[in-house]
Protein backbone atom coordinates (compact mmCIF):
# COMPACT_ATOMS: atom_id res chain seq x y z
CA UNK A 1 0.00 0.00 0.00
CA UNK A 2 2.87 2.43 -1.05
CA UNK A 3 1.50 5.96 -1.43
CA UNK A 4 2.17 9.36 -0.85
CA UNK A 5 2.03 9.90 2.94
CA UNK A 6 1.07 13.41 4.88
CA UNK A 7 3.99 15.64 6.28
CA UNK A 8 2.19 15.74 9.34
CA UNK A 9 2.37 11.89 9.25
CA UNK A 10 6.15 11.64 8.26
CA UNK A 11 7.27 14.52 11.23
CA UNK A 12 5.20 12.92 13.83
CA UNK A 13 7.60 9.76 12.83
CA UNK A 14 10.49 11.48 12.66
CA UNK A 15 9.47 12.91 16.14
CA UNK A 16 8.55 9.54 17.93
CA UNK A 17 12.06 8.14 16.33
CA UNK A 18 13.70 11.29 17.75
CA UNK A 19 12.38 10.60 21.39
CA UNK A 20 13.54 6.95 21.46
CA UNK A 21 16.70 7.51 20.04
CA UNK A 22 18.45 11.32 20.78
CA UNK A 23 18.81 10.11 24.98
CA UNK A 24 20.80 7.06 24.03
CA UNK A 25 22.82 9.34 21.60
CA UNK A 26 23.39 11.51 24.33
CA UNK A 27 23.93 9.23 26.68
CA UNK A 28 26.84 7.50 24.24
CA UNK A 29 28.75 11.08 23.79
CA UNK A 30 28.85 12.06 27.24
CA UNK A 31 30.88 8.27 27.46
CA UNK A 32 33.54 9.74 25.75
CA UNK A 33 33.46 13.42 27.70
CA UNK A 34 37.12 13.58 29.80
CA UNK A 35 35.37 15.91 32.35
CA UNK A 36 33.72 14.43 35.48
CA UNK A 37 31.58 17.11 35.04
CA UNK A 38 28.51 16.01 32.74
CA UNK A 39 27.35 19.43 31.86
CA UNK A 40 31.10 20.58 30.67
CA UNK A 41 32.89 19.07 27.25
CA UNK A 42 36.03 18.58 28.57
CA UNK A 43 37.64 16.64 25.46
CA UNK A 44 37.35 13.51 23.90
CA UNK A 45 38.43 10.41 26.18
CA UNK A 46 38.14 6.77 26.66
CA UNK A 47 39.05 6.91 30.19
CA UNK A 48 35.90 5.95 31.26
CA UNK A 49 35.77 3.00 29.69
CA UNK A 50 39.68 1.90 31.04
CA UNK A 51 38.50 2.93 34.55
CA UNK A 52 34.99 0.60 34.50
CA UNK A 53 37.93 -2.37 34.13
CA UNK A 54 39.18 -1.61 37.48
CA UNK A 55 36.23 -1.69 39.14
CA UNK A 56 35.56 -4.66 40.96
CA UNK A 57 31.90 -3.86 42.23
CA UNK A 58 30.40 -3.14 38.47
CA UNK A 59 32.63 -6.56 37.54
CA UNK A 60 31.52 -8.88 40.18
CA UNK A 61 28.15 -7.88 39.50
CA UNK A 62 28.21 -8.16 35.76
CA UNK A 63 29.65 -11.43 36.00
CA UNK A 64 26.46 -12.26 38.26
CA UNK A 65 24.24 -11.04 35.88
CA UNK A 66 25.74 -13.46 33.33
CA UNK A 67 25.70 -16.20 34.70
CA UNK A 68 22.30 -15.74 36.13
CA UNK A 69 20.66 -14.77 32.27
CA UNK A 70 22.52 -17.88 30.86
CA UNK A 71 20.85 -20.19 33.53
CA UNK A 72 17.40 -18.22 33.51
CA UNK A 73 17.77 -18.31 29.56
CA UNK A 74 18.44 -22.14 29.20
CA UNK A 75 15.98 -22.93 32.15
CA UNK A 76 13.15 -20.67 30.85
CA UNK A 77 13.11 -22.04 26.66
CA UNK A 78 12.76 -25.51 28.12
CA UNK A 79 9.93 -25.24 30.72
CA UNK A 80 8.82 -22.33 28.59
CA UNK A 81 8.66 -24.51 25.38
CA UNK A 82 7.29 -27.63 27.50
CA UNK A 83 4.15 -25.61 28.74
CA UNK A 84 3.99 -24.27 24.74
CA UNK A 85 3.74 -27.72 23.60
CA UNK A 86 1.43 -28.67 26.69
CA UNK A 87 -1.12 -26.01 25.31
CA UNK A 88 -0.81 -26.50 21.87
CA UNK A 89 -0.45 -30.54 21.00
CA UNK A 90 -2.81 -31.87 23.88
CA UNK A 91 -6.34 -30.15 23.50
CA UNK A 92 -7.68 -31.67 26.80
CA UNK A 93 -5.65 -32.50 30.19
CA UNK A 94 -6.30 -32.16 33.54
CA UNK A 95 -5.00 -28.44 34.55
CA UNK A 96 -4.91 -26.97 30.88
CA UNK A 97 -6.57 -23.83 32.47
CA UNK A 98 -4.26 -23.67 34.97
CA UNK A 99 -1.52 -23.95 32.93
CA UNK A 100 -2.93 -21.30 30.46
CA UNK A 101 -3.67 -18.81 33.52
CA UNK A 102 -0.17 -19.08 35.08
CA UNK A 103 1.77 -18.22 31.63
CA UNK A 104 -0.28 -15.71 30.78
CA UNK A 105 -0.72 -13.80 34.49
CA UNK A 106 3.12 -13.13 34.32
CA UNK A 107 2.71 -10.93 31.38
CA UNK A 108 0.03 -8.55 32.97
CA UNK A 109 1.90 -8.90 36.52
CA UNK A 110 2.97 -5.49 37.84
CA UNK A 111 7.10 -6.92 38.71
CA UNK A 112 6.52 -4.99 41.76
CA UNK A 113 3.98 -7.75 43.12
CA UNK A 114 5.57 -10.61 41.97
CA UNK A 115 8.73 -9.71 43.60
CA UNK A 116 7.11 -9.28 46.70
CA UNK A 117 4.86 -12.66 46.74
CA UNK A 118 8.18 -14.43 45.57
CA UNK A 119 10.36 -12.72 48.61
CA UNK A 120 7.66 -14.13 51.13
CA UNK A 121 7.33 -17.64 49.25
CA UNK A 122 11.22 -17.93 49.36
CA UNK A 123 11.31 -16.51 53.26
CA UNK A 124 9.30 -18.84 54.56
CA UNK A 125 10.35 -22.20 52.35
CA UNK A 126 13.92 -21.10 53.91
CA UNK A 127 11.71 -20.38 57.72
CA UNK A 128 10.13 -24.13 57.19
CA UNK A 129 12.89 -26.38 55.27
CA UNK A 130 16.32 -24.47 55.15
CA UNK A 131 16.20 -23.90 51.35
CA UNK A 132 16.97 -21.69 49.76
CA UNK A 133 19.13 -19.12 50.58
CA UNK A 134 18.29 -15.47 49.60
CA UNK A 135 21.06 -15.31 46.32
CA UNK A 136 21.69 -16.65 43.08
CA UNK A 137 19.32 -19.22 43.51
CA UNK A 138 16.51 -17.42 44.51
CA UNK A 139 16.37 -15.00 41.58
CA UNK A 140 17.25 -17.89 39.03
CA UNK A 141 13.95 -19.34 40.05
CA UNK A 142 12.48 -15.83 39.98
CA UNK A 143 13.50 -14.74 36.98
CA UNK A 144 12.42 -18.12 35.32
CA UNK A 145 8.79 -18.16 36.35
CA UNK A 146 8.48 -14.68 34.32
CA UNK A 147 10.78 -15.74 31.16
CA UNK A 148 8.96 -18.70 30.69
CA UNK A 149 6.05 -16.87 30.16
CA UNK A 150 7.34 -14.99 27.62
CA UNK A 151 8.96 -18.13 25.93
CA UNK A 152 5.47 -20.26 25.98
CA UNK A 153 4.02 -16.86 23.95
CA UNK A 154 6.47 -16.93 21.32
CA UNK A 155 7.08 -20.78 20.58
CA UNK A 156 2.93 -21.13 21.77
CA UNK A 157 2.26 -18.89 18.33
CA UNK A 158 5.45 -20.52 16.09
CA UNK A 159 3.87 -24.23 17.14
CA UNK A 160 0.46 -23.32 16.60
CA UNK A 161 1.22 -22.52 12.98
CA UNK A 162 3.99 -25.48 12.33
CA UNK A 163 2.92 -27.90 9.68
CA UNK A 164 2.32 -31.20 11.23
CA UNK A 165 2.60 -33.78 7.88
CA UNK A 166 6.45 -33.95 8.25
CA UNK A 167 5.64 -35.37 11.83
CA UNK A 168 3.20 -37.61 10.57
CA UNK A 169 4.99 -38.78 7.44
CA UNK A 170 8.45 -39.48 10.24
CA UNK A 171 5.46 -41.18 12.95
CA UNK A 172 4.42 -43.53 9.85
CA UNK A 173 7.56 -44.34 8.82
CA UNK A 174 8.51 -45.77 11.91
CA UNK A 175 9.57 -42.53 14.21
CA UNK A 176 8.25 -42.63 18.00
CA UNK A 177 6.77 -39.32 18.62
CA UNK A 178 9.53 -37.72 20.67
CA UNK A 179 11.93 -38.56 17.78
CA UNK A 180 9.48 -37.48 14.94
CA UNK A 181 9.05 -34.21 17.01
CA UNK A 182 12.79 -33.41 17.57
CA UNK A 183 13.77 -34.45 13.63
CA UNK A 184 10.79 -32.76 11.80
CA UNK A 185 9.05 -29.81 13.95
CA UNK A 186 11.88 -28.64 16.36
CA UNK A 187 13.84 -27.52 13.61
CA UNK A 188 11.32 -25.61 12.43
CA UNK A 189 10.43 -23.98 15.69
CA UNK A 190 14.39 -23.37 16.17
CA UNK A 191 14.48 -19.89 15.29
CA UNK A 192 11.67 -19.02 17.84
CA UNK A 193 13.30 -20.74 20.23
CA UNK A 194 16.62 -18.61 19.64
CA UNK A 195 14.91 -15.34 19.77
CA UNK A 196 12.89 -16.40 22.96
CA UNK A 197 16.03 -17.40 24.79
CA UNK A 198 17.69 -13.84 23.46
CA UNK A 199 15.04 -12.68 24.91
CA UNK A 200 14.47 -14.11 28.06
CA UNK A 201 18.43 -13.31 28.42
CA UNK A 202 17.80 -9.68 28.22
CA UNK A 203 15.36 -9.13 30.17
CA UNK A 204 16.93 -11.22 33.10
CA UNK A 205 19.92 -9.39 32.52
CA UNK A 206 17.36 -6.20 32.98
CA UNK A 207 15.22 -6.83 36.03
CA UNK A 208 15.85 -4.54 38.76
CA UNK A 209 12.46 -5.24 40.64
CA UNK A 210 11.89 -8.22 40.97
CA UNK A 211 15.83 -9.23 41.93
CA UNK A 212 16.13 -6.76 44.39
CA UNK A 213 13.33 -8.29 46.03
CA UNK A 214 14.29 -11.66 45.94
CA UNK A 215 17.85 -11.28 46.05
CA UNK A 216 20.40 -11.73 49.56
CA UNK A 217 23.26 -9.65 50.79
CA UNK A 218 26.30 -9.85 48.78
CA UNK A 219 24.31 -10.76 45.71
CA UNK A 220 24.15 -7.84 43.67
CA UNK A 221 23.16 -7.64 39.94
CA UNK A 222 24.10 -5.19 37.38
CA UNK A 223 20.63 -3.41 37.48
CA UNK A 224 20.88 -3.26 40.96
CA UNK A 225 24.41 -1.28 41.34
CA UNK A 226 23.45 0.44 38.77
CA UNK A 227 20.48 1.58 40.27
CA UNK A 228 21.81 2.05 43.40
CA UNK A 229 24.38 4.63 41.91
CA UNK A 230 21.87 6.35 39.44
CA UNK A 231 19.77 7.52 42.92
CA UNK A 232 22.40 9.21 44.21
CA UNK A 233 23.30 11.13 40.55
CA UNK A 234 24.76 10.86 37.53
CA UNK A 235 28.11 9.02 36.83
CA UNK A 236 30.68 9.41 34.46
CA UNK A 237 31.66 5.61 34.59
CA UNK A 238 28.31 4.29 34.58
CA UNK A 239 27.79 6.25 31.15
CA UNK A 240 30.16 4.19 29.75
CA UNK A 241 28.90 0.78 31.35
CA UNK A 242 25.51 2.00 29.91
CA UNK A 243 26.94 2.82 26.39
CA UNK A 244 29.04 -0.56 26.07
CA UNK A 245 25.84 -2.38 27.36
CA UNK A 246 23.40 -0.60 25.07
CA UNK A 247 25.97 -1.32 21.82
CA UNK A 248 26.59 -4.82 22.81
CA UNK A 249 22.96 -5.71 23.03
CA UNK A 250 21.93 -3.47 20.15
CA UNK A 251 24.63 -5.39 18.27
CA UNK A 252 23.60 -9.13 18.93
CA UNK A 253 20.07 -7.98 18.40
CA UNK A 254 20.75 -6.68 14.52
CA UNK A 255 22.56 -10.09 13.96
CA UNK A 256 20.45 -12.42 15.91
CA UNK A 257 18.43 -10.77 13.66
CA UNK A 258 19.95 -11.22 10.51
CA UNK A 259 21.10 -15.23 10.72
CA UNK A 260 17.34 -15.74 11.79
CA UNK A 261 16.06 -14.24 8.59
CA UNK A 262 18.78 -16.40 7.03
CA UNK A 263 18.24 -19.36 7.85
CA UNK A 264 14.47 -18.91 7.32
CA UNK A 265 15.24 -17.64 3.79
CA UNK A 266 17.49 -20.88 3.62
CA UNK A 267 14.47 -23.37 5.04
CA UNK A 268 11.94 -21.69 2.30
CA UNK A 269 14.36 -22.11 -0.26
CA UNK A 270 14.72 -26.02 0.64
CA UNK A 271 11.24 -26.47 0.74
CA UNK A 272 10.61 -25.18 -2.74
CA UNK A 273 13.54 -27.18 -3.65
CA UNK A 274 11.80 -29.90 -2.04
CA UNK A 275 8.47 -29.26 -3.56
CA UNK A 276 9.71 -29.85 -7.27
CA UNK B 1 -16.86 -56.17 -6.58
CA UNK B 2 -13.47 -54.62 -7.85
CA UNK B 3 -14.84 -51.44 -6.31
CA UNK B 4 -14.80 -53.39 -3.19
CA UNK B 5 -11.12 -54.25 -3.19
CA UNK B 6 -10.06 -51.66 -4.25
CA UNK B 7 -11.94 -49.81 -1.43
CA UNK B 8 -10.44 -51.97 1.20
CA UNK B 9 -6.91 -51.28 -0.01
CA UNK B 10 -7.35 -47.14 0.27
CA UNK B 11 -8.71 -48.05 3.80
CA UNK B 12 -5.81 -50.35 4.89
CA UNK B 13 -3.12 -47.86 6.13
CA UNK B 14 -5.74 -45.97 8.28
CA UNK B 15 -5.82 -48.81 10.51
CA UNK B 16 -1.94 -48.84 11.29
CA UNK B 17 -1.97 -46.65 14.00
CA UNK B 18 -3.93 -49.33 15.74
CA UNK B 19 -1.28 -51.69 15.70
CA UNK B 20 0.75 -50.26 18.71
CA UNK B 21 -1.83 -50.09 22.09
CA UNK B 22 1.40 -50.38 24.33
CA UNK B 23 2.71 -47.23 22.34
CA UNK B 24 -0.68 -45.38 22.88
CA UNK B 25 -1.29 -45.85 26.12
CA UNK B 26 2.58 -44.62 26.78
CA UNK B 27 2.25 -42.06 24.65
CA UNK B 28 -1.18 -41.16 26.80
CA UNK B 29 1.12 -41.08 30.24
CA UNK B 30 4.40 -39.34 28.73
CA UNK B 31 2.24 -36.57 27.97
CA UNK B 32 2.62 -35.70 32.00
CA UNK B 33 6.10 -35.54 31.43
CA UNK B 34 5.99 -32.52 29.07
CA UNK B 35 3.34 -31.08 30.94
CA UNK B 36 3.82 -31.48 34.87
CA UNK B 37 7.56 -29.73 34.93
CA UNK B 38 5.88 -26.22 33.99
CA UNK B 39 3.02 -26.62 35.52
CA UNK B 40 4.43 -27.98 38.90
CA UNK B 41 7.57 -24.93 38.52
CA UNK B 42 4.74 -22.02 38.32
CA UNK B 43 2.18 -23.39 40.73
CA UNK B 44 5.28 -23.31 43.20
CA UNK B 45 7.13 -20.11 42.40
CA UNK B 46 4.64 -18.18 40.87
CA UNK B 47 0.97 -19.15 42.45
CA UNK B 48 1.54 -20.32 45.60
CA UNK B 49 3.22 -17.30 46.54
CA UNK B 50 -0.12 -15.21 46.07
CA UNK B 51 -1.41 -17.42 48.53
CA UNK B 52 1.57 -16.60 51.08
CA UNK B 53 0.98 -12.91 50.57
CA UNK B 54 -2.52 -13.25 51.19
CA UNK B 55 -1.83 -15.27 54.65
CA UNK B 56 1.01 -13.04 55.71
CA UNK B 57 -1.36 -9.97 54.91
CA UNK B 58 -3.56 -11.36 57.41
CA UNK B 59 0.10 -11.24 60.42
CA UNK B 60 1.69 -8.63 62.56
CA UNK B 61 4.68 -7.43 62.30
CA UNK B 62 6.99 -9.05 64.71
CA UNK B 63 10.59 -8.44 65.80
CA UNK B 64 12.14 -11.15 64.73
CA UNK B 65 13.32 -13.02 61.10
CA UNK B 66 10.78 -13.28 59.36
CA UNK B 67 9.25 -10.52 60.50
CA UNK B 68 5.80 -11.25 60.54
CA UNK B 69 3.84 -13.08 63.43
CA UNK B 70 2.53 -17.10 62.81
CA UNK B 71 -1.22 -16.87 62.35
CA UNK B 72 -1.73 -20.52 62.67
CA UNK B 73 0.16 -21.57 66.18
CA UNK B 74 -0.27 -24.85 67.94
CA UNK B 75 -0.88 -25.02 71.72
CA UNK B 76 1.22 -27.15 74.20
CA UNK B 77 -2.43 -29.09 74.06
CA UNK B 78 -2.44 -29.14 70.45
CA UNK B 79 -5.28 -26.58 70.25
CA UNK B 80 -4.69 -25.17 66.79
CA UNK B 81 -5.00 -21.00 66.59
CA UNK B 82 -5.91 -19.04 63.85
CA UNK B 83 -5.34 -15.45 64.29
CA UNK B 84 -6.47 -13.46 61.58
CA UNK B 85 -5.48 -9.42 62.02
CA UNK B 86 -7.73 -7.67 59.95
CA UNK B 87 -5.71 -4.46 61.33
CA UNK B 88 -3.83 -4.42 57.86
CA UNK B 89 -6.26 -3.76 55.74
CA UNK B 90 -8.55 -1.49 58.40
CA UNK B 91 -4.80 0.79 57.86
CA UNK B 92 -5.12 0.68 54.45
CA UNK B 93 -7.85 2.61 54.51
CA UNK B 94 -7.52 5.17 57.40
CA UNK B 95 -4.34 5.90 56.17
CA UNK B 96 -5.15 8.03 52.83
CA UNK B 97 -1.98 8.08 51.42
CA UNK B 98 -2.59 4.26 49.83
CA UNK B 99 -5.92 5.55 48.31
CA UNK B 100 -4.51 8.47 47.16
CA UNK B 101 -1.36 6.93 45.49
CA UNK B 102 -3.85 4.04 43.73
CA UNK B 103 -5.64 6.57 42.44
CA UNK B 104 -2.21 8.52 41.38
CA UNK B 105 -1.01 5.72 39.71
CA UNK B 106 -4.44 4.87 37.87
CA UNK B 107 -4.23 8.85 36.82
CA UNK B 108 -0.91 8.80 35.64
CA UNK B 109 -1.28 5.56 33.90
CA UNK B 110 -4.21 6.58 31.81
CA UNK B 111 -2.77 10.04 30.66
CA UNK B 112 0.55 8.67 29.53
CA UNK B 113 -1.40 5.97 27.62
CA UNK B 114 -3.39 8.68 26.22
CA UNK B 115 -0.41 10.10 25.34
CA UNK B 116 1.49 7.45 23.92
CA UNK B 117 -1.80 6.85 21.64
CA UNK B 118 -1.82 10.40 20.03
CA UNK B 119 1.64 10.28 19.18
CA UNK B 120 2.31 5.94 18.48
CA UNK B 121 -1.19 6.56 16.31
CA UNK B 122 0.25 8.05 13.93
CA UNK B 123 3.87 6.64 13.84
CA UNK B 124 2.14 3.44 12.95
CA UNK B 125 0.10 4.63 10.56
CA UNK B 126 3.24 6.30 8.94
CA UNK B 127 5.01 2.97 9.01
CA UNK B 128 2.03 0.95 7.16
CA UNK B 129 1.98 3.27 4.81
CA UNK B 130 5.73 2.68 3.34
CA UNK B 131 6.95 0.39 0.96
CA UNK B 132 7.63 -3.40 2.41
CA UNK B 133 11.45 -3.15 2.67
CA UNK B 134 11.60 0.85 4.48
CA UNK B 135 8.79 -1.07 6.71
CA UNK B 136 11.24 -3.57 7.98
CA UNK B 137 14.08 -1.30 8.85
CA UNK B 138 11.41 1.31 10.36
CA UNK B 139 10.04 -1.58 12.72
CA UNK B 140 13.32 -2.49 13.98
CA UNK B 141 14.35 0.76 14.79
CA UNK B 142 11.16 1.16 17.08
CA UNK B 143 11.58 -2.72 18.53
CA UNK B 144 15.62 -1.65 19.13
CA UNK B 145 15.00 0.13 22.36
CA UNK B 146 13.08 -2.40 23.50
CA UNK B 147 15.81 -4.73 23.56
CA UNK B 148 17.90 -2.16 25.10
CA UNK B 149 17.95 -1.82 29.18
CA UNK B 150 14.81 -0.03 30.37
CA UNK B 151 16.88 1.07 33.35
CA UNK B 152 19.27 2.80 31.19
CA UNK B 153 17.48 4.26 29.29
CA UNK B 154 15.76 6.13 31.78
CA UNK B 155 19.01 7.15 33.21
CA UNK B 156 19.29 8.64 29.43
CA UNK B 157 16.54 10.54 29.89
CA UNK B 158 17.82 11.99 32.95
CA UNK B 159 21.00 12.99 31.07
CA UNK B 160 18.89 15.38 28.76
CA UNK B 161 16.26 16.70 31.23
CA UNK B 162 18.72 17.69 34.46
CA UNK B 163 19.30 20.86 35.47
CA UNK B 164 22.58 20.76 33.69
CA UNK B 165 21.60 18.65 31.21
CA UNK B 166 22.02 18.71 27.50
CA UNK B 167 18.25 20.31 26.82
CA UNK B 168 18.98 23.28 29.70
CA UNK B 169 22.36 23.87 28.39
CA UNK B 170 20.97 24.14 24.65
CA UNK B 171 18.63 26.51 25.50
CA UNK B 172 20.59 28.53 27.30
CA UNK B 173 23.19 28.69 24.79
CA UNK B 174 20.61 30.04 22.56
CA UNK B 175 19.35 32.37 25.02
CA UNK B 176 15.54 30.93 25.04
CA UNK B 177 15.76 30.44 29.27
CA UNK B 178 17.70 32.38 31.37
CA UNK B 179 17.08 30.20 33.99
CA UNK B 180 17.84 26.20 33.78
CA UNK B 181 14.08 25.07 33.80
CA UNK B 182 13.23 22.73 36.50
CA UNK B 183 11.94 19.07 34.63
CA UNK B 184 13.79 16.43 36.91
CA UNK B 185 10.93 15.17 39.66
CA UNK B 186 8.70 16.81 38.28
CA UNK B 187 4.97 14.95 37.07
CA UNK B 188 6.28 16.20 33.96
CA UNK B 189 9.40 14.25 34.04
CA UNK B 190 7.42 10.92 35.33
CA UNK B 191 5.31 11.11 31.86
CA UNK B 192 7.68 11.82 29.75
CA UNK B 193 10.29 9.20 31.40
CA UNK B 194 6.59 6.59 30.81
CA UNK B 195 5.70 8.00 27.01
CA UNK B 196 9.66 7.47 26.46
CA UNK B 197 9.65 3.97 27.60
CA UNK B 198 6.92 2.14 26.42
CA UNK B 199 6.20 4.05 23.18
CA UNK B 200 7.26 1.23 21.56
CA UNK B 201 4.65 -1.09 23.07
CA UNK B 202 1.87 0.73 21.52
CA UNK B 203 3.34 1.57 17.45
CA UNK B 204 3.81 -2.64 17.30
CA UNK B 205 0.14 -3.39 17.87
CA UNK B 206 -1.53 -0.77 16.26
CA UNK B 207 1.18 -1.30 12.84
CA UNK B 208 0.14 -4.67 13.13
CA UNK B 209 -3.50 -4.02 13.03
CA UNK B 210 -3.29 -1.43 10.23
CA UNK B 211 -0.75 -3.27 8.21
CA UNK B 212 -3.62 -5.35 7.58
CA UNK B 213 -5.78 -3.09 6.78
CA UNK B 214 -7.80 -3.32 3.55
CA UNK B 215 -7.28 -0.31 1.69
CA UNK B 216 -9.96 -0.78 -0.99
CA UNK B 217 -12.52 0.02 1.79
CA UNK B 218 -10.80 3.40 2.22
CA UNK B 219 -10.97 3.42 -1.69
CA UNK B 220 -14.86 2.42 -1.55
CA UNK B 221 -15.18 5.50 0.62
CA UNK B 222 -13.31 7.91 -1.50
CA UNK B 223 -15.32 6.84 -4.38
CA UNK B 224 -18.65 7.21 -2.54
CA UNK B 225 -17.60 10.83 -1.93
CA UNK B 226 -16.26 10.76 1.49
CA UNK B 227 -13.69 13.20 2.27
CA UNK B 228 -9.85 11.40 3.15
CA UNK B 229 -10.56 12.33 7.25
CA UNK B 230 -13.99 11.07 7.13
CA UNK B 231 -13.16 7.98 5.59
CA UNK B 232 -10.53 7.78 8.07
CA UNK B 233 -12.61 8.64 10.94
CA UNK B 234 -15.34 6.42 9.50
CA UNK B 235 -13.17 3.44 8.27
CA UNK B 236 -9.84 3.63 9.38
CA UNK B 237 -10.18 4.29 13.34
CA UNK B 238 -12.96 1.83 13.54
CA UNK B 239 -11.11 -1.04 12.12
CA UNK B 240 -7.90 -0.37 14.10
CA UNK B 241 -9.64 -0.68 17.49
CA UNK B 242 -8.15 -4.29 18.63
CA UNK B 243 -4.55 -2.60 17.88
CA UNK B 244 -5.79 0.59 20.11
CA UNK B 245 -6.77 -1.72 22.31
CA UNK B 246 -4.31 -4.07 22.57
CA UNK B 247 -1.41 -1.08 22.75
CA UNK B 248 -3.14 0.51 25.46
CA UNK B 249 -3.07 -2.37 27.56
CA UNK B 250 0.70 -3.22 26.86
CA UNK B 251 1.55 1.00 28.20
CA UNK B 252 -0.88 0.93 30.94
CA UNK B 253 -0.25 -2.04 32.78
CA UNK B 254 3.59 -1.74 33.34
CA UNK B 255 2.83 2.11 33.95
CA UNK B 256 0.79 1.86 36.64
CA UNK B 257 3.21 -0.74 38.93
CA UNK B 258 5.82 1.40 37.73
CA UNK B 259 8.52 2.36 40.03
CA UNK B 260 11.96 3.10 38.58
CA UNK B 261 10.32 5.88 36.50
CA UNK B 262 9.03 8.09 39.57
CA UNK B 263 12.08 6.65 42.23
CA UNK B 264 14.64 8.33 39.25
CA UNK B 265 12.45 10.97 37.54
CA UNK B 266 9.87 11.97 39.88
CA UNK B 267 9.93 14.03 43.15
CA UNK B 268 8.50 13.37 46.31
CA UNK B 269 5.05 14.74 45.06
CA UNK B 270 4.96 11.05 42.73
CA UNK B 271 3.75 8.84 45.02
CA UNK B 272 3.09 5.73 42.69
CA UNK B 273 1.62 2.42 44.41
CA UNK B 274 4.50 0.80 43.20
CA UNK B 275 7.52 3.48 44.71
CA UNK B 276 4.84 3.47 48.20
CA UNK B 277 5.11 -1.04 48.47
CA UNK B 278 9.22 -1.02 47.68
CA UNK B 279 9.25 2.03 50.68
CA UNK B 280 7.16 -0.04 52.79
CA UNK B 281 8.97 -3.04 52.55
CA UNK B 282 12.09 -1.77 52.23
CA UNK B 283 11.79 1.64 54.35
CA UNK B 284 9.65 0.37 56.95
CA UNK B 285 9.75 -3.30 57.04
CA UNK B 286 6.40 -3.51 57.77
CA UNK B 287 6.15 -6.49 55.06
CA UNK B 288 2.13 -7.84 56.14
CA UNK B 289 1.22 -3.70 55.46
CA UNK B 290 3.24 -4.29 52.26
CA UNK B 291 1.63 -7.40 51.72
CA UNK B 292 -1.98 -6.44 52.23
CA UNK B 293 -0.91 -3.34 49.86
CA UNK B 294 0.33 -5.94 47.31
CA UNK B 295 -3.29 -8.23 47.51
CA UNK B 296 -5.56 -4.77 47.32
CA UNK B 297 -3.85 -3.44 44.46
CA UNK B 298 -3.82 -7.03 42.98
CA UNK B 299 -7.65 -7.00 43.09
CA UNK B 300 -8.16 -3.69 42.45
CA UNK B 301 -6.39 -3.57 39.58
CA UNK B 302 -5.12 -6.79 38.18
CA UNK B 303 -8.33 -8.53 38.55
CA UNK B 304 -10.61 -5.84 36.40
CA UNK B 305 -8.09 -6.55 33.28
CA UNK B 306 -7.70 -10.60 33.76
CA UNK B 307 -11.58 -10.24 33.71
CA UNK B 308 -11.84 -8.11 30.55
CA UNK B 309 -9.10 -10.12 28.81
CA UNK B 310 -11.01 -12.86 29.87
CA UNK B 311 -14.12 -11.78 28.45
CA UNK B 312 -12.32 -10.27 24.94
CA UNK B 313 -10.89 -13.51 24.07
CA UNK B 314 -14.34 -15.55 24.75
CA UNK B 315 -16.04 -12.75 22.45
CA UNK B 316 -13.14 -13.31 19.80
CA UNK B 317 -13.66 -17.14 19.89
CA UNK B 318 -17.63 -16.35 19.13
Amino acid sequence: MEQRISPFLVSVLCIGIAILYIPILVLIGYSFNASALVSVWGGFSTSWYGELLHNDQILDAAWLSLKIGVVVSTGAVILGTLAAISLVRFKVFRGRLLLTGMVNAPLVMPEIITGITQLLLFVSMLHLMGWPHRGFTTIVIAHIAFCSAYVTVTVQSRLAGADRSLEEAAMDLGSGPVRAFLDTTLPGIAPALASSWLLSFTLSLDDLVISSFVSGPGASTLPMVIFSKVKLGVSPDINALASLMICLVGACVLLAGHLMRRAERQRLLDAQMAER
Amino acid sequence: MTAAIHDEALRAPLRLPQRRPAAEWLQRRAKWFIILPPLLFLLVFFLIPFGFALVISFADTAVRVPPFSDILSVSPDWHINLTLNLGNFKYLFSDEVYGLSYLYSLKTAFFSTVICLALGYPMAYAIARTSKSTQSILLLVIILPFWTSFLLRVYALEGIIRETGLLNTALLWLGIIHQPLQIMRTTFAVYLGIIYSYLPFMVLPLFATLEKLDHSLLEAAGDLGSPPWRAFLEVTLPLSVPGIIAGSMLVFIPAIGEFVIPTLLGGPDNLMIGRVLWDEFFGNRDWPVASAVAIAFLVLLVGPIALYQHYNSKQLEA
